[in-house]
């Protein structure tokens, strides 16, 4: 890269120079804005069962690929966002370390989609989420300008952190084009340990767990079962086992349960029963909410404060349960004519509506998921 | 507008606010004149001391109608001059908003008024094996508002994250005075992540009236190593070394020789006066994890040449060691007339180059720099000594200042690690940023604030000021967002 004193005299700081993939996807925002046609984003196309049907035409990321910068000392990778998440886990992998937020690694999934649907993993509580892994990204907004915001250093606090902004926003800011993660080492040792409890109990168990300084990094019950997951060094794992007790699950079923929990209720089939099950809500509510037992709850995961719940009830009254409860619900699965997101209260939607203009004033990118807003 | 008693703002606003709830003379102003960044100075037209958040809300509402600004302000701890008033503003101090409104410690929740000090909420949280982990270094004194809307970190933020990251959800007041509610107890709002956008935001986008943090369980045990470098090099891959080997040490903090110097000179915290640059490598959580990663963290150490080490074998060994470096910025202020506090942060990997360039800026503008890093997350605060009362000393200062925030940029790095814009830093931002982005940066503040009532000029450049410094060219009709003011 030149040096800044040549960027500033050139002229370049006018604008981000944009890569030629990225170049042909600002061309295709310009004529859809100009057109006054809709796009909607795809990287690998995992995850478009949720969020209803999308509209307008393809933007495929498919062809920004690849790790831009990755050295394990600083903790912190850049990837472009069409790149295969499996890719990217894999190469953290090689050197040890992982994302935080332990995404679903649905088949297809990508670096872009990850980030646009914001969905953490089971370690969410222990290790943040999708945003807090996030340091900075860049951006191609509905005007099809290529935008950076934060960076690839661990603390930043130039102007306001629009790049957090585009964690959960499905792409109605724009499309990102590449990313960088805080990463983290994976831990020497990891365990998952069952115990056979009532929802209650185990809401009250896992609560009471997470306020000790033990290694926990997940903690969930489905099916009567809570199961209790340590992580760190040998010796601080083993030490938190003996105070833990309960059942050793082997390591590969362990795994198995993480991975399926990530996004979905922990083993649930989901795929096979969407025909026949009653449609699936994913509430967000204080950790320590009682069990929704009676109202359909399947599965608690985050230590309490994710609750997956299968309900014929009409979605008006799902969410007047979640918000009288201090949360909040997204309507995930099943043939639910209501909007995916939780409505929004009259001022949070009105600024998502100017947010909307100040990054799409041309309406270019889908917003079915937002329908709320 | 004018402060004379009497005036309809003043009225007004007295109005809305408890009996001692409004200053507006010139004596009792004074010291709300400036923050933490004691070389601007102004006084404001008034200062709102509301005791709630509906007082907060009337005076905002006062503000919006008269159009004039407002300027939130904590504990005024803030470096970068984010709370620095104008004489045409009304500075709403969030001090009295000072209740801990609730600490459920089952679900590990705190609530808080803005005005509670960072350190009371531990304080509270105490009883219950819990704390609030984020620790600015001002942490008896700044609140919890003010690090809302700076996004601040401490030396354990590497482990423990930043505010964003342990705060859940925030009330808050928009400039006309509507209420804002985003997020709480429960994880992950629904719609954009407008919390994270307010995080940070100093003080631009809201005025937070209310902040439920995530509380931790404190961990059982911390150790500390000091290890002695003969070259930063050796110290800083030390520090990669030690990352490389999987470890997340609660905290790690570098000093080079002259603040080490300065340091020992005043605290006696027993680091050696012959090092080139010392590192204090911090580990908690349970007996047997510290005892593990504290022999690992010694081997990395001698791997990279320590020429000596020290191991805290107590608490009080382990509060002194960290006392020095607690006091590296009074230690400094007792060698030099003043100093000007930096704050860029850089990919780790660069740190002995940027180091290299500081030291040859430090030559070039004939000013002396002490540097003290957050090591572990690349977040330097070199400490430029000056004399204010020497003509063209602090210019002097801001000029070697905005050329180590350059070299920190062209390092991959960022202008501002954690002590935010505020006024200090606009040129700066120019460097960082290009147009658009400046420009998207405005609109998101007009979203929230259309009027422009809240601080307003902080935090984000008009282009205007970037063109003039050459920074950012503008072009006629290519700009974002033509119809924004640009001054």
């Amino acid at each position: 890269m030149d040096t800044l004193a040549s960027q500033i005299e050139g002229g370049a700081q006018t604008a981000r120079v944009a890569s030629p993939e990225e170049a042909l996807l600002a061309d295709a925002v310009r004529t859809a804005a100009a057109e006054g046609r809709v796009l909607h984003i795809v990287g690998g196309g995992s995850k478009v069962g949720l969020g209803g049907v999308p509209r307008g035409s393809p933007l495929s990321t498919s062809a920004l690929s690849g790790i831009v910068d990755y050295d394990p000392a600083e903790l912190v990778v850049t990837v472009r966002a069409g790149t295969p998440l499996a890719v990217l886990q894999g190469e953290l992998a090689r050197h040890g370390q992982m994302l935080p937020f332990e995404p679903p690694d649905w088949p297809g999934a990508t670096v872009g989609g990850v980030i646009a649907s914001g969905i953490s993993g089971p370690r969410r509580p222990f290790a943040g989420s999708v945003r807090d892994a996030l340091l900075g990204v860049r951006l191609l907004d509905g005007r099809g300008q290529v935008l950076q915001f934060g960076g690839r250093v661990m603390k930043n606090v130039a102007g306001f952190d629009l790049f957090r902004l585009q964690a959960g926003a499905w792409g109605r800011l724009g499309v990102v084009l590449e990313a960088s993660f805080r990463v983290l080492p994976r831990p020497e040792s990891e365990v998952t340990v069952t115990q056979r409890l009532s929802a209650a109990e185990a809401l009250e168990r896992m609560n009471r767990l997470a306020g000790q300084p033990l290694p926990l990094s997940a903690a969930a019950h489905v099916g009567g079962v809570l199961h209790l997951r340590v992580s760190g060094s040998n010796a601080g794992v083993t030490a938190a086992l003996s105070s833990l007790g309960g059942d050793r699950l082997p390591v590969d079923v362990a795994a198995a349960f993480w991975a399926s929990s990530a996004g979905l209720p922990p083993a649930a089939a989901i795929e096979s029963d969407a025909s026949v099950a009653a449609p699936l809500w994913r509430l967000a509510v204080p950790s320590t909410t009682r069990s929704l037992a009676a109202e359909g709850e399947v599965a608690i995961d985050w230590v309490g404060g994710l609750r997956w719940l299968r309900s014929d009830a009409p979605a008006e009254v799902v969410r007047a349960l979640a918000a009288g409860l201090g949360g909040h619900a997204a309507a995930w699965r099943g043939n639910l004519a209501c909007p995916v997101m939780h409505p929004l209260d009259p001022v949070t939607a009105q600024l998502h509506r100017r947010l909307f203009a100040v990054f799409d004033p041309h309406s270019v990118f889908d917003h079915g998921r937002f329908d709320a807003a | 507008m004018d402060r004379t008693p009497g005036s309809p703002l003043l009225l007004q606003l007295a109005a809305a606010l408890p009996a001692d709830g409004l200053i507006a003379d010139a004596e009792r102003l004074s010291p709300y004149a400036s923050d933490g960044l004691s070389m601007y100075r102004e006084l404001p037209l008034a200062v709102a001391l509301p005791q709630t958040a509906a007082e907060a809300q009337s005076v905002l509402r006062v503000c919006h109608a008269a159009g004039v600004p407002v300027i939130a302000r904590g504990a005024g701890t803030g470096l970068a001059g984010g709370a620095l008033p104008r004489s045409d503003a009304v500075v709403l101090s969030l001090a009295r908003l000072k209740r801990i409104v609730r600490v459920d410690p089952l679900a590990r929740v705190a609530v808080v008024e803005p005005g509670v000090r960072n350190a009371a909420i531990s304080e509270a949280a105490a009883a219950y094996g819990l704390y609030y982990a984020p620790d600015p270094s001002s942490q008896i004194a700044c609140t919890i508002g003010g690090n809302v809307a700076e996004n601040s970190g401490g030396v354990h933020c590497l482990k423990y994250g930043l505010t964003v990251h342990n705060v859940m959800g925030v009330r808050g007041l928009l400039a006309d005075g509507s209420e804002l509610v985003i997020g709480g107890a429960a994880p992950d709002a629904s719609g954009l992540d407008v919390l994270a956008l307010l995080i940070g935001s100093e003080g631009l986008l809201a005025v937070i009236t209310e902040v439920t943090v995530r509380l931790l369980p404190r961990p059982r045990v911390a150790q500390v190593v000091m290890a002695s470098f003969a070259s930063v090099e050796d110290a800083g891959d030390a520090v990669a070394g030690i990352i490389g080997a999987g470890i997340i040490p609660a905290g790690l903090e570098m000093m080079d020789a002259l603040a080490t110097r300065a340091v020992e000179d005043f605290v006696h915290a027993g680091y050696p006066l012959d090092a080139a640059a010392i590192l204090l490598a911090e580990s908690d959580g349970t007996a047997d994890e510290v005892a593990d990663e504290i022999a690992r963290i010694e081997a990395v150490c001698r791997q990279h040449g320590a020429t000596s080490l020290t191991t805290s074998q107590s608490e009080a060994q382990r509060l002194k060691l960290w006392a020095g470096r607690k006091a590296a910025f009074p230690a400094v202020g007792r060698i030099t007339p003043d100093y000007y506090c930096m704050d860029g942060t850089i990919p780790k990997k660069h740190l002995s180059a940027v180091l290299r360039r500081i030291a040859e800026l430090s030559e070039r503008h004939g000013l002396a720099c002490a540097n003290v890093f957050h090591a572990g997350d690349g977040n330097l605060h070199p400490l430029i000594f000056y004399n204010a009362n020497q003509s063209g000393d602090l210019e002097r200062a801001e000029a070697f200042g905005l050329d180590i925030l350059r070299a920190c940029v062209e390092a991959g790095g960022t202008i501002t690690g954690e002590h935010g814009v505020g006024v200090e830093k606009l040129d700066a931002m120019c460097v960082q940023f290009v147009a658009p982005e400046l420009a998207a940066f405005h609109a998101v503040k007009a979203a929230f604030d259309p009027a422009g009532v809240l601080n307003p000029g902080k935090a984000v450049p008009t282009l205007h000021r970037c063109a003039e410094m050459g920074a950012v060219h503008v072009h006629g009709g290519q700009v974002l967002h033509p119809q924004l003011p640009r001054f």
